[in-house]
């Protein structure tokens, strides 16, 4: 059978959230899986809601549709839980990622779903903040992500994350982004 | 068989890829929306001197298909890229292109036309230039388009054919989308396309010709345009030999229209672009569940694979065309009204219901694809096919 992971990010236009749908279905070609990976285009204002998705499967992914029963929902702005339904579709054994300051316990009251389903959080925004020094919570919530999942590999992503970085930025920038992503794998909590 | 690179990347890069390959001599296009980042790149390429092209830029779709067809009419080797309201600006140029029979490739990103204003993902623009005198490849996959866009240059300038040819790929589903693609090594590419020598060379002084005269009454326009048949007749030939020689080269299958599990299918859905991959999805999970089910892709869609489609689809009890464009107060979409015409010659009649789809980048979730194996399994089974074409997956009201 294909192992096929589907995942359903939601964030705010500005945080990077296509960014890291497509720098994660890059690191599964490192893994010689096949991947897919694309936004939902909509209004292009910052701030806006918007959805991206990303499919890592080990056999060629034929579909090309949104992703509407996601194995995995990552969340990159917690305020959006209150204005779209985040868990919308989400497998019973899936996985809801979340950049909050808030416990998971209580997040998972939020959102109302069933036992079966883990709620992980992080607060990759304060992460991004104190290693980056901006709050683009995209990198270290790939770092949780890794954590709660096993979705693609740590030490691929962030080879990748530096071949990319290095296209503009120094090692400085390297190390700061290698942190936050090492923080988030130790810090996010799952309930 | 040369290596191949295996990248993650969107459909548009990759044909921007392909067009760095094939070494055009000469790319003209308005580098504002609705382009595609397709030229962005390729104008990267050209500031980067990963190409010697001289890269044009203009101030209209209009200016920028003029300004390919002065240059290929000139003797050069020429491509562009576009998408729908610049394809459809282009509507003039793109017969003046056939017509003179010049071998320009352009890609074009599948999108809706206005109105209401929509940037998203359908035919409705491509199919408005079905009668331009194109050859026209569909891409499912980046894969596809990456492959399409080369050997549409081969075809295009071979001297049987001598076409515009259009690679065309669906607008963000396959144009945005990151997707896993093997592409070839420069040389390889370079060594199938191979040079391109006009035979009629404007800037050969040695050789003077004339282009796009003047053909009034009793001039030979008339006899122009059956040339201009019988050269998209030639190109079928052509489009396999080609075909058949890239695959060999790349590993990846071509043909005209692609089928699967249609040995014994007893329905199928005919199909055009990315849709083809739902559809087989789709198909794939009900065969496991023991239903007799098809799939007809459309890959070359101008000259219009009729005798291949009449022997995939001879002998069924119900298809199904699913056309992403409409042609209001036709019977059906374009697809439609071809797959129709292809069947007319068959001993036994083929039902054959329409569907609209996917209009505006409208998502074409699995359980629309569904729905339509289970309208064919209904009719197979001797009810009535659904009265007029189906809007699949249209709310009721706006």
């Amino acid at each position: 059978m294909p192992q096929l992971t589907e995942i359903r990010w939601h964030a705010r236009a500005g945080q990077g959230a296509v960014t890291a749908a497509k720098v994660v279905a890059e690191t599964a070609l490192a893994a010689d899986q096949y991947l897919q990976a694309m936004p939902e285009y909509g209004p292009e204002r910052m701030g806006a809601p918007i959805k991206a998705f990303t499919r890592i499967s080990s056999d060629p992914i034929e579909i090309h549709c949104n992703i509407e029963n996601p194995d995995i929902v990552i969340v990159l702005d917690d305020s959006l839980i209150d204005i779209v339904d985040v868990a919308e579709g989400v497998h019973d054994d899936g996985v809801i990622l979340i950049n909050t300051c808030t416990p998971p316990a209580e997040v998972r009251a939020k959102l109302g779903v069933s036992d079966s389903v883990r709620v992980a959080c992080v607060d990759a925004s304060g992460i991004a903040l104190d290693t980056i020094k901006r709050d683009i919570p995209n990198t270290p919530m790939v770092g949780a992500l890794i954590k709660a999942t096993s979705v693609v590999d740590l030490e691929a992503f962030k080879g990748l994350l530096a071949k990319n970085l290095s296209k503009k930025f120094g090692q400085e920038m390297i190390d700061a982004n290698w942190a936050s992503v090492d923080r988030a794998f130790e810090e996010v909590t799952v309930a | 068989m040369p290596e191949q690179k295996t990248l993650a990347t969107t459909g548009n890069l990759v044909v921007a890829e392909a067009m760095r390959q094939c070494k055009p001599d000469v790319v003209a296009a308005y580098p504002i929306t609705p382009q595609t980042t397709i030229v962005e790149e390729f104008a990267g390429f050209v500031a980067k001197g990963k190409t010697d092209c001289e890269y044009v830029t203009v101030e209209s779709e209009h200016s920028a298909m003029s300004t390919c067809i002065g240059a290929s009419a000139a003797g050069a080797r020429v491509m562009t890229a576009t998408s729908s309201q610049g394809l459809a600006l282009m509507w003039e140029e793109l017969h003046i292109a056939s017509g003179m029979r010049l071998p320009i490739v352009m890609a074009n990103a599948n999108r809706a036309l206005s109105a209401p204003i929509n940037i998203h993902c359908d035919h409705g623009d491509i199919m408005g230039a079905r009668d331009a005198g194109w050859v026209t490849y569909f891409a499912e996959t980046a894969q596809e388009a990456y492959d399409n866009t080369i050997m549409a240059l081969r075809v295009a300038e071979h001297p049987d054919v001598l076409l515009p040819a259009i690679s065309a790929l669906d607008g963000f589903i396959t144009t945005h989308s990151i997707d896993r693609v093997c592409v070839m090594d420069d040389a390889t590419v370079a060594d199938f396309v191979g040079d391109y020598e006009s035979a009629s060379a404007l800037l050969d002084t040695d050789d003077p010709v004339l282009h796009g005269s003047f053909s009034g009454l009793g001039g030979p326009f008339f006899e122009f345009k059956r040339q201009q048949r019988e050269a998209m007749e030639g190109a079928r030939a052509v489009i396999k030999e080609v075909g058949a020689e890239y695959s060999e080269l790349s590993g990846r299958p071509f043909d005209v229209i692609e089928t699967w599990g249609m040995e014994d299918a007893e329905t199928a859905v005919v199909v055009i672009g990315s849709t083809a991959g739902n559809a087989r999805h789709v198909a794939r999970e009900l065969r496991a569940n023991g239903r007799k089910v098809g799939v007809v892709k459309v890959r070359v869609w101008r000259p219009f694979p009729y005798a291949e489609l009449a022997a995939a689809l001879k002998g069924l009890k119900a298809v199904a065309v699913l056309d992403r464009a409409e042609s209001f107060g036709a019977e059906g979409g374009p697809l439609f009204t071809e797959v129709r015409g292809a069947l007319y010659d068959l001993e036994t009649r083929v039902p054959v219901v329409g569907y609209i789809y996917g209009l505006g980048g409208a998502d074409v979730r699995l359980e629309l694809i569904e729905r339509v194996y289970d309208d064919l399994s209904d009719i197979a089974a001797g009810s009535a096919a659904p009265a007029g074409l189906v809007y699949l997956g249209a709310r009721e009201e706006a």
